[in-house]
């Protein structure tokens, strides 16, 4: 299949990147070419196949639902591009 | 006196045992180099005044059982160092100081050592030549025009040129190895879990692994002891006890069976790499080790399906950029939706955009199955080859990469032609296993090439020793010309 500028442009707007209309040209052509030959993979039958979820032969461990950390508040607000006291500021979002 | 930094990190760690060096006096040293290398481009953040405190530190109370007695260490800037700038060679990231240390430094910090400072990489990890990073490309000690490899780039030229007597880096799909190769060095990716992934700017996490890289196997075991090890905070980390890799090195290895895949040539490889690979059989041969053809007939499939699965990883993992918490945000958008979109689009380099479209693609409603769930499928045969293998055979011997060190802005405009360059790198980051590029000759133009050793999951020992065994009849030896000093 192939991948034309209106689906990019799509994808750009799902993944929050706004994209230059100057340089979707470009990027139609390099996405196209990894897309070309990332289908390769459809030589394959993997009707019988079981998806790879894991490599390790291990199960996630449980723990105990203990708190081990907190009280950290300007610690995390420490590198906020724009911070109010105890919250992080973004552009408003409601009337 | 002789130049106390151009010796192996094991010699070093005599030399400040044996009270030949000092700890301030090597730290010193070690920030010369690095202030006359300023060409390399190496470096994103020094910290040269916080290890001169900790060398003195040291110096007044020496504790020499550490395993990294006193030693200066730069690490790859995708490291996070506390209240010490980690970029992960990104704009995104370019003010970011983080309140915690990653697991892998702090070990590293608890057996001794301290930070010199962070090294240049490609953004995000996403390259393979470090031409994507925000701070600039970084040169090969080997060449003024030739790339250090990548992800970890800056960390391969800071240590050919002697800016850090060892390093780390992270590897994907051959960011340590491939640029190990690339200057002269030895690189391992240690088995999936084996180091702990706390701390580390992700990329794609189920692949995503740190590895030392070195002068010497020696300084290979000694680094790996000394950063690996079970984490709580990461949930994917194996709890095993800890082995002692640098005492247990070992350079028997007759009777060990090395399997030799069939797979690992690509059209126009150059002729230098096969003779190399002849040459390695040879060696290890001689040595006693018997030589087993082998299969693994889902190779060629290995780096389509990275390029579906470590995007896919990465969209979701890169998701958290968004200028709210932490980072870079634009000063464009009029409302929160087009601030994360300005914010992401002047904070992500194009490599980086590229990626996030590609996974963002793949996982989007409708496309799922045809993408990721058949690349999941093929990562499962993928590994069955390494599996089935494995039965019959202890290791397994390949080239690193199918070419030396490529001149800058060779392959920047075409991403396909760059991705290849992993073509013998990605299958085993996809299977989870351990692999070591251990630098083994030159080509024509005289620039260093790898081979690289794979072994099953958890037997690092065992490859380290081959790796140890090779490296003493190998002959190879890196000489590098300070050309920029």
């Amino acid at each position: 299949m192939s991948l034309d500028k209106e689906k990019i442009k799509h994808v750009a707007k799902l993944a929050r990147i706004s994209v230059d209309e100057a340089k979707v040209e470009s990027l139609t052509k390099d996405l196209n070419s990894i897309f070309k030959f990332i289908e390769q993979l459809n030589e394959l039958n993997t009707d019988k196949v079981e998806p790879l979820t894991s490599i390790l032969n291990q199960s996630l461990r449980s723990r105990k639902d203990e708190i081990s950390d907190g009280k950290i508040r300007d610690k995390i607000l420490k590198n906020s591009p724009k911070e109010n006291e105890e919250f992080f500021v973004v552009p408003k979002v409601v009337e | 006196m002789a130049d106390i930094t151009n010796q192996s990190l094991n010699k070093i760690i005599e030399n400040v045992k044996t009270k030949k060096v000092s700890s301030t006096e090597l730290t010193k040293a070690y920030i010369k180099n690095i202030e006359s290398a300023k060409k390399l481009n190496a470096f994103v953040t020094t910290t040269f005044d916080q290890a001169l405190d900790k060398a003195k530190q040291f110096d007044n109370k020496p504790n020499f059982d550490q395993l990294l007695p006193g030693i200066p260490l730069a690490v790859k800037d995708l490291f996070c160092t506390e209240n010490t700038k980690t970029t992960a060679g990104s704009n995104i990231l370019n003010n970011f100081i983080p309140s915690y240390e990653s697991t892998v430094t702090k070990n590293l910090w608890n057996n001794g050592s301290f930070l010199l400072g962070k090294l240049n990489c490609d953004e995000f990890a996403m390259g393979s030549s470090n031409e994507t990073s925000h701070y600039g490309n970084v040169i090969n000690p080997v060449g003024d025009q030739l790339v250090p490899g990548g992800s970890s780039g800056g960390s391969s030229s800071a240590l050919a040129a002697d800016l850090t007597p060892a390093t780390i880096g992270t590897d994907t799909g051959g960011s340590i190895r491939q640029p190990a190769s690339f200057t002269g060095t030895v690189g391992l990716k240690p088995t999936y879990g084996l180091c702990s992934r706390w701390g580390i700017v992700a990329f794609a996490s189920s692949l995503d692994q740190a590895g030392p890289m070195t002068k010497t196997i020696k300084d290979c075991a000694i680094m790996l002891e000394s950063m690996s090890g079970f984490d709580e905070k990461d949930s994917t980390s194996i709890n095993k006890k800890k082995e002692q890799y640098s005492k247990n090195l070992k350079d028997n290895i007759k009777g060990l069976k090395i399997g030799i895949p069939k797979e690992y040539r690509v059209d126009n490889m150059p002729i230098e790499v096969d003779e190399l690979w002849e040459k390695g059989k040879k060696i290890l041969k001689d040595l006693g080790a018997q030589l087993i053809d082998i299969s693994l007939p889902h190779t060629k499939y290995a780096l389509p399906t990275y390029y579906i699965v470590a995007p896919a990883e990465a969209s979701s993992n890169l998701a958290r950029y968004d200028g709210v918490r932490y980072g870079y945000r634009s000063n464009q958008g009029k409302d929160l939706i087009e601030m994360y979109e300005k914010t992401r689009s002047e904070g992500f380099g194009d490599e980086v955009k590229r990626r996030i479209l590609i996974g963002t693609y793949v996982l989007s409603s409708g496309y799922y199955d045809a993408y990721y769930l058949k690349a999941q499928k093929v990562r499962q045969l993928i590994k069955k080859d390494f599996d089935d293998s494995f039965k019959k055979i202890d290791a397994i011997l390949t080239p690193s990469t199918p070419s030396s060190a490529f001149k800058i802005g060779e392959k920047t405009n075409d991403p396909v032609s760059m991705y290849l360059n992993d073509i013998f790198t990605v299958p085993v980051n996809l299977a989870g296993l351990p692999a070591l590029s251990i630098p083994a000759g030159v080509d024509k133009q005289g620039h260093p090439l790898g081979l690289q050793l794979i072994g099953k999951a958890l037997d690092e020992q065992k490859i380290l020793n081959i790796g140890y065994a090779f490296e003493k009849n190998c002959g190879f030896k890196n000489e590098i010309k300070k050309w920029w000093s």
